[in-house]
């Protein structure tokens, strides 16, 4: 797999840090009888956000968990800045915000910040924790009387407390509503901005495009790309092929290089890596064809593609 | 393999004191239980209810040579040390591996003993406010007149009896579901109180449950407390000790046996 160059933020106006501060080399992970990661070669460079995109069950979390070390890989080596993932020294440079059951529901929102503050050498003041994660007017409030949304922040403020140069945000917007998951991503490009590198999971495509320097598509524990999210767009080609064709989507589904059909009203929504390819196909089928608009079909189309082709 | 060339955090070589990471991971562990009813009901309450009722409503007469006011600090003291470590330690540490606080815990770099330690500090605290509990209500209500030497030797012992338990909450902690851990602490629990003599002296227990109780390291630590006190069946001092830390010892064998496995599963 080609590896991408490293792209430029927009808001990128600092210098980035070089160098990789994590890789997996031919990383295994078994549970049991079940493969989460297979031969899994990655590495995270400094000062980007990469994103770990994948369906439920990919093998993103477990990739993040060895990145913790707090499971071990099958086979393989892995390292974190240099050294052990599991080791304290290791920890103290990042935060983790993990998908969690339950959290002590009787202590604070200052109290769950002050007690992971004093984890690190170098925290940040508590307000500013509470002032990044929108918590300042709800420092008192226990865990159990936060909502959904709230509880999701307070996880976040425990990430970045200790003032990490690396962060791991596992499925961080899962439950927040649109707002919020705004708020949420201006925070963390604030935190590219100031440096930081940042290792994402998620399954919503809109999230990776609107953040990720570099998105990696995991699919039953493979990486099946990586690339800038344009990249991935492109190189996939998911592009779609909008026309009005009297071909039942039945006919227009068996011809090779169709990945999915939709319909749009009249018109029939034909889903490609191969535009040309399928449109040669049709055009003796049907001569009547009319309308017809190709265009790139953003990242679900590409995530569709790259997650459903066997042997890509 | 790739070099590293992130710059090196000068910050990592003061890592934050440990022993003050401990006092505050201990401070909001107390916190935690305090805030929740289920849990100071059942450790404070239940027992220094039992020995209002038993030791001074209705305690006016003698078991073996003792009043039974001063004869049931030692068995309550013991039920009560037992409550206060294994609650401390197995339900909360049920919940918070089997729900994902403990692996969120894990990613911080909180020392791992850290959190242990905790819990451990929990029992002994809720241990010692118990036990002090008890005694003030004797020598208020129940017109206990031991020596000071004795009253501190007493709590002493009692309070230094609380760690064999947390160690045994560990254990059961390690091995019991997160809803289901208050369930088997009390299976433990309470069979163990009847069977050493806690709840009806030992002496009144019918043979093959004195028999039982023997075993038990709850019998151990009674017995400890009671010959301080002149009560107690026969056995040397040293004899309890080595039961109670040879059953320490196995039980943080044990719950070793189930850190190892949770390390192996999903983590």
């Amino acid at each position: 797999m080609a590896s991408a160059p490293q792209s430029t933020h927009s808001f990128a106006s600092l210098p980035r840090p070089a160098g990789e501060i994590a890789q997996f080399t031919r990383v295994r992970k078994d549970y049991g009888t079940v493969q989460a990661l297979i031969d899994f070669t990655f590495e995270v460079r400094a000062g980007e956000l990469v994103a770990l995109l994948g369906p439920n069950g990919a093998g993103k979390t477990t990739a993040i968990k060895l990145l913790l070390g707090l499971v071990k890989p099958t086979s393989g080596r892995l390292a974190v800045f240099g050294g052990d993932p599991a080791s304290t020294e290791t920890h103290t440079r990042i935060g983790a915000m993990l998908q969690v059951g339950r959290v002590p529901e009787t202590l604070r929102v200052r109290e769950h910040i002050d007690l992971f503050s004093s984890y690190y050498p170098d925290p940040l003041p508590i307000e500013r924790t509470l002032a990044i994660a929108g918590l300042t007017t709800l420092r008192d409030r226990k865990f159990g009387d936060l909502s959904g949304g709230q509880k999701q922040r307070l996880l976040f403020a425990l990430a970045i407390c200790g003032n990490p140069d690396l962060l791991f945000l596992d499925e961080p917007t899962v439950g927040l509503d649109v707002e919020a998951r705004l708020l949420l991503w201006q925070e963390i490009r604030n935190l590219l901005e100031r440096g930081k590198t940042i290792v994402l999971t998620t399954h919503y495509l809109e999230e990776a495009d609107a953040l990720a320097d570099r998105v990696v598509v995991i699919n039953k524990g493979s990486l099946v790309a990586q690339g800038t999210p344009a990249e991935i767009k492109a190189r996939t080609a998911g592009k779609k092929i909008r026309c009005v064709t009297e071909l039942s989507a039945a006919v227009v589904r068996r011809l090779p290089g169709v990945l999915d059909v939709g319909r749009d009203r009249e018109t029939t929504v034909i889903h490609t890596s191969r535009p040309e390819e399928v449109l040669r196909q049709i055009f003796p089928l049907d001569l009547n064809i009319s309308g017809i608009e190709v265009t790139s079909a953003g990242l679900e189309a590409a995530f569709l593609a790259l997650t459903r082709e066997p042997n890509n | 393999m790739a070099s590293v060339s992130a710059p090196m955090n000068p910050a990592i070589l003061q890592r934050p004191n440990a022993i003050s990471i401990c006092v505050k991971e201990a401070k909001y562990e107390f916190l935690k239980s305090v805030r929740f009813p289920m849990f100071s009901v059942g450790t404070l309450v239940f027992p220094l209810m039992f020995y209002v009722l038993f030791g001074l409503v209705m305690g006016r007469e003698r078991i073996g040579s003792l009043r039974s006011s001063v004869y049931l600090i030692a068995a309550y003291g013991t039920f009560a040390v037992m409550g206060a470590s294994l609650f401390s330690t197995a339900a909360s540490l049920a919940a918070e591996r089997g729900l994902g606080w403990l692996e969120v815990k894990r990613a911080s770099p909180m020392p791992p003993f850290a959190y242990f330690l905790a819990k451990v500090i929990m029992g002994l605290t809720f241990s010692t406010i118990d036990v002090l509990a008890l005694m003030l209500l004797g020598v208020a209500f129940g017109g206990v007149q031991l020596p000071a030497a004795t009253m501190a030797k007493l709590a002493l012992t009692l309070i230094a009896g609380s760690l064999p338990f947390c160690a045994m909450g560990l254990a059961i902690g390690y091995f019991a579901r997160p809803n289901s851990a208050p369930a088997v602490i009390n299976l433990f629990y309470l069979p163990m109180s009847f069977c050493s003599g806690l709840w009806m002296p030992f002496m009144f227990l019918p043979k093959f449950v004195q028999r039982v109780g023997g075993f038990l390291p709850s019998y151990h630590l009674s017995q400890l407390a009671l010959n301080l006190i002149g009560g107690g069946e026969a056995g040397s001092r040293w004899g309890h000790w080595e039961t109670l830390i040879g059953f320490a010892l196995l039980c943080l064998g044990i719950a070793r046996l189930g850190h190892q496995r949770d390390q192996r599963a999903q983590g």
